[in-house]
Parts: C-alpha cells; structure tokens; sequence
C-alpha cells in the first residue's frame, strides 16, 4: 500500500471531488497549512485554477458564502484557516449555518464542508494554537470530523464531501506531514463509527486527531508496565459512537479521556458525562480527564507542555484510575 | 506620491538635525534587531511564527517619533518596529521574543502579542485586524478620562478586507473618536496581491464615503510619513476626529520567516537601494548638511551593539516558570 502523508490524502479527495462533480469548489488560502507540505497545493491549483478561490481576510462573510452557496445545492469545500481565525465566522456558523435546517422545518439542507486546523503552532500564542470542538460541539446542526491520520482523513474527508449536512473537518496544524499507509482507491470512512485502534483489558483511553497518536504511545509505555490499554479513535464527535465507548469500559472498567481542547465544557467532559450517566455500573473507578489546562495557550514552549496533554500524564492517570479501583483479577 | 485628499489637518512639528539623526537611529535600531531576530529563528534560539517589518521602518519611525508615551498604540502580527518606536527596550523584546522571563511579556506574548504597558503599548495581535476595534475603545476612554491622547492602530492593508475594519471605521467617525488608523499598504496579504483581494487600490479611498481626514504617502520616505502624520496628530490632539494615513510601503522579506515567496520576484538590490527608507535618509541628511557620514556611521555601530547587548540580556534570562501561566489569568489569581 503507498505511504502518503496527510496533505497527499486530502488532495486525493480533493481531486475526486472535482473530477466528480464538475461545479465543485475549493475555497480558502493555505488548504494545506504553512509548513513545506503546502507546496503540495501547488500542482493541484494549477489543473483546477478556475475552481479554486482564494478568499481575502474575510472570514466572517465567506464561512457563510460557501454555507449560502450550499444551500443552493452548490458542493463546497471552505478552508477557513487555523481555528482562532473561524471565530469572526462563529455568528454566522452557529445563527446560521448550524440551525437552518431546524428552523426551516426540515426544508433547507447545508451541505458545507468547513475545514479548519487545531493544535498548538508551536510558539504561535493563543492566537494561533486553539482547540475549540467543545464550543462547536455545543451547536446541534453540524458534523464535527477529527481525523488521527492521513488514512482516516482520506475516507472521512469522502464521506463529508458526501454528507448532506454541514460538516467541520478538523485536521492538526502539525499533522499535515504526518505518513500513513494509505490505499490509492478512494473509499469512505462512515461517520459515527469509532475506531479500535489497540485492545486491552485493564483500561479504556479515548482520544480524537492527533491525540490518538499520544494515547497509542501511552498504551505502549502502559504495557510495559504490566497494564493493558484499549485505545479508541473517535474520529466523528458528531456523530458520537457511544456504543464503542461503553463497550470498551464495560471491558475494562477504567476510563481515561484524553483530548488537547479545553478541560471545562470540553470534548473530555462530554465523554466523561455520557459514560458517567450510561455507563456507570462498568466503572469501577472515577474517570480520568486529561486535557488542556483551563488557561489561555502562551506562546511559551515551556507553558505549552504544561498546559497540553502528554503520555506521560496520560500513563500517570492511567495508572491512578487503574490503582484506585479494585484490581480486575479480585474481581471487584 | 499619491496626492493630499484633504488640506493639512493640522501644523505639524518643524524637523531640526536632532530629531532627523533619531528618526535614522530608530530605523536603523529596527533593521538590525530584525536581521538579527532572522538569525536566532534560523539558530532556533527564537520560536514561533515571526513576522519581520524590514523595508517598512520609516512607517514606525515616522508615526512613534510625535506620539507622546501616553498615547495608547496598537499593532498586528509584524510588530516589532512599532514597540521598538515607541520606546521598548530591545532587550525586552529580545528576551520576549526568545521567550524568557525578563520580555515585555514574561515570555508569554512572544512575536505577535507584544504589550509594554510602561511605553503605552497597549498591544499587538496575531488575528488580522483584531485591534483596530480595540483602539477604537482606547480613543472613547482617553475623551471620557477628558484627556487629549491620541489613540493609533498600525495595521496591513489584508485588514481592510476584515468586516470589523468598516465598522470601527464607521463607529470612529460617527462619534468623532480621536483615533489615527494607520495603514502600512505593503500590497500584500500573506501570499497575494492586494488586487486579488479587492477591487479598491488604495485604503484611502475604502474610507472615502466616511469622510475623514485621510492621506496616502510613500512610506518608505520617513520624512513624508512624519510630515503627514504630524498634521493628522495635531488635529486629533484638538479632538478632531478620526483620520487615516496610508503609507505605501515594501516588505523585503517573505511574509513570515521561512516563506520561501515563491509568489513575487524579489527586487532587483539596486531598485531596493533606491527605495530603503534607511539609506534615503542617510543620502537626503547628508546631502542637506543635518548630518556627516561619521554621524550615520556611528548611529550603525550604537544600533549594532544595543542589539548584540540585548541578545546578551536575552540569553542569561531564564525561562517563565511552567505553573506562571495558572496564576496570570484573573486580577485576583487563583479563581477557578
Ligand atoms: C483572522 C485571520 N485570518 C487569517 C490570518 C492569517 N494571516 C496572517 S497575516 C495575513 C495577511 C495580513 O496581511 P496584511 O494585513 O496586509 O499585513 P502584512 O502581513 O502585509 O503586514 C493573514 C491572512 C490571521 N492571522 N488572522
Ligand atoms: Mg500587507
């Protein structure tokens, strides 16, 4: 199988895309973020020139062009820049865009795609390095797709350009380089559907986009330790594979949710809370969060790895959840 | 350069060899932080995404040499020039920007959010057009406080594109806010020209409807930006609302460090030569008798040894201690 890495996997989505359906756009600047990999832009801009706009620093209005567009049925792919810069589009994403659908009764679909990069910009400041799915988790209406990998991005990125609805795509500033064995076909990864990405049976990590890779590292480190880690890949919080996650706590009877948003009102919380109410009879110990401390990001590194989940904290609270409940051989 | 829209606001100050020798001082103070900033991200002694102003200097040097300390003033993502103007200490910058504790910010802000409260910097931003809004608000305190400050907001011509830059305009005029918009037309935003990105030139003319005092200069030539902005300053010191200045200016270096601007052709040395805002003053000043060559030579060697001394400074400070960032963010610390 080729290995590409993250940006040759969204271009070979792209590219289908515009080969299938010829008034597909694309829309946005840095599709493929600043690092060398937005080279890889270059050949693809060249065959679909006419179909590729590059929007002025105006994000506020044309998140909602590209939603106005869909409306009329028009498929659009809008790369609104890294995440702090969606927030002059929120008004327009969350009045908008994520309830028109309801408010119109049914009669009026968005089908959007709006992508946008999370994570720490190494060095870049708040301004540059956000996380924000708790607060566009908290607005029904829109798919929120975090893909771990060039594999997962390709198949998701397929199934949104495909989904009626508006969807969030939300690639890592950092991952774009990231490899993968990647198959050429194109194929679809169903949305609601989480990954298992590593069995064990002494505790569940769940973790989305580029923690997954942090949690597989901590199951590795766990298992050196004698504790065996399952490890779930969300890859869709909306919709949220709930089923995959009791399951796996059923197993294991520990949760630990990692997540590199926020902790208060984020993506670790929701988890925590679900498994909290449908769950509860599996666990046999609190659930753990690990996330980003409640602070703003600072552009120092020193402070950007306090502040920011790593396997060393995930394998501290692994091992805290799994000391603190009753030992699964004594059967608890 | 492109003409005077309205007649002179107001009179501004008579230039005498002092002043010209210090306008030349803080450029060339700039130019050598920059190239050398350029040299620690390459040395990865500096991190994070960094925007440098070479080639826009004389906009800094022109605007900051009138304002007094007290006069709040706003930047975006390429801001070193104007907290260097203003009157930061380099080594506070330099240490900020390697991220130690002794920077402006503790070494928390770092290249994009530079403050110095003490110098009236009120701060920079890494959001395109995020301050223009906030300066906005400085201009309705100081008329509130019934002070004569003159709030000011440097800002790239890519801003002019954001919504929220008609509106502080709009709200500016229709409350007769004494704030000077200052645009630093580069004719770029990251990676394209500005005529792919609006169909109005000039940012002159994106206010026109408002009626505002506005201007548009060269902002290479750092006479012109300090002629023209000590009349837009005098009459917004007289209360006299908005106004915007747009210099027209070049970026030398890609739009961050590490872009390998494969977008534009570079310009020909001997073009930029003719265009330097450095070395156009150091030929006019010489040639109107305000200053020797010995003049010029020594305010390079004082620049070069104020940024080797500042990158000393920077190096023995230590880094932030990691659990800072938990006590800095309510007044009253350790809320939850
Ligand atoms: C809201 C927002 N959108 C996009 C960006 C990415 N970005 C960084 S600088 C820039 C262009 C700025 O151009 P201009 O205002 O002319 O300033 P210059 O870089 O030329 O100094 C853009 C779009 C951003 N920082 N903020
Ligand atoms: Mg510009």
């Amino acid at each position: 199988m080729p290995t590409k890495n993250y940006a040759d996997a969204m271009l070979d989505v792209l590219r289908t895309a515009m080969e299938e359906d010829p008034s597909f756009v694309v829309m946005g600047n840095e599709v493929l973020g600043i690092g060398p990999e937005g080279a890889q832009f270059e050949p693809f801009q060249r065959e679909y020139s006419e179909r590729i706009y590059f929007p002025p620093c105006s994000e506020a209005s044309f998140a909602a062009l590209a939603a106005g567009a869909a409306m009329c049925g028009q498929r659009v792919f809008a790369h609104l820049g890294l995440a702090p810069f969606t927030y002059p589009a929120f008004s327009s994403i969350a009045n908008e865009i994520a309830s028109a659908r309801t408010s119109s009764g049914g009669r009026l679909d968005v089908p959007v795609i709006m992508h946008m990069s999370h994570g720490l910009l190494h060095g870049g400041g708040g301004q540059h390095s956000e996380t924000p799915m708790g607060m566009y988790w908290n607005l029904p209406g829109i798919e929120i797709v975090m893909p771990s990998g060039a594999r997962e991005v390709k198949g998701l990125l397929r199934t949104a350009i495909r989904s009626d609805n508006p969807t969030l795509v939300v690639t890592h500033a950092f991952g774009y380089g990231a490899t993968d064995d990647v198959p050429d076909e194109d194929y679809e990864i169903p949305f609601g559907v989480a990954d298992l990405r590593r069995e064990g049976n002494d505790v569940t990590l769940v973790a989305c986009s580029a923690m997954v890779g942090v949690a597989l590292e901590a199951a590795e480190q766990l298992a050196a330790d004698g504790v065996g880690a399952e490890v779930i890949d969300l890859r869709t919080l909306v919709p949220l594979d709930e089923a995959a996650i009791l399951a796996s706590v059923a197993k294991t009877g520990h949760l630990v949710v990692v997540d590199e948003g926020r902790l208060r009102c984020g993506v670790a919380s929701e988890i925590a809370a679900t498994v909290s109410e449908r769950g509860f009879d599996s666990l046999r110990a609190p659930i753990a969060r690990v996330a980003r401390l409640d602070v703003p990001v600072s552009a120092s590194a020193i402070h950007e790895a306090h502040i920011s989940p790593s396997a060393e904290k995930i394998v501290a609270a692994a091992k805290g959840a799994v000391g603190a409940g009753a030992p699964a051989a004594s059967g608890g | 350069m492109s003409g005077r829209r309205q007649p002179p606001a107001g009179p501004a100050a008579e230039l005498d060899d002092g002043q010209a020798l210090a306008l030349l001082a803080t450029m060339r103070r700039i130019r050598l932080f920059e190239e050398r900033v350029a040299q620690l991200k390459r040395a990865d002694e500096v991190h994070g995404l960094i925007h440098l102003s070479i080639g826009q200097e004389a906009v800094a040097a022109g605007v900051c040499a009138q304002l007094r300390g007290d006069d709040p003033v706003y930047s975006g993502h390429r801001a070193h020039g104007h907290a260097i103007a203003k009157g930061a200490p380099l080594e506070r910058v330099m240490a900020e920007l390697m991220g130690r504790v002794d920077g402006l910010c503790s070494g928390l802000g770092g290249s994009m959010h530079l403050v110095d409260t003490e110098h009236g910097l009120l701060g920079a931003t890494g959001v395109v057009g995020g301050n223009v809004p906030i300066a906005l608000g400085s201009a309705l305190a100081a008329r509130l406080g019934d002070s004569d400050r003159v709030a000011v907001v440097f800002f790239g011509d890519g801003a002019v594109q954001a919504g929220h830059f008609n509106e502080s305009v709009n709200l500016a005029t229709l409350w007769g806010l004494s704030l000077i918009l200052v645009c630093e037309n580069n004719g770029f935003a990251e990676f394209t020209p500005r005529s792919a990105h609006t169909n109005i030139e000039r940012v002159s003319d994106v206010v026109a409807p408002y009626d505002l005092t506005r201007e548009t200069v060269d902002g290479n030539d750092v006479l012109a930006v300090r002629e023209a902005f000590g009349h837009l300053l005098a009459a917004a010191r007289a209360g006299r609302g908005p106004m915007l200045l747009e210099c027209l200016t070049h970026r030398v270096r890609g739009h961050y460090e590490g872009d390998p601007a494969r977008y534009r052709e570079a310009l020909a040395e001997e073009d930029w030569r003719e265009r330097d805002p450095i070395l156009r003053l150091e030929r006019h000043g010489v040639a109107a008798g305000w200053f020797d060559g010995d003049a010029v030579a020594a305010v390079e060697r004082d620049a070069g040894e104020a940024v080797s001394e500042a990158v000393r400074f920077a190096r023995q400070s230590p880094f932030p201690p990691a659990e800072l960032i938990a006590e800095l963010v309510y007044a009253d610390r350790g809320r939850g």
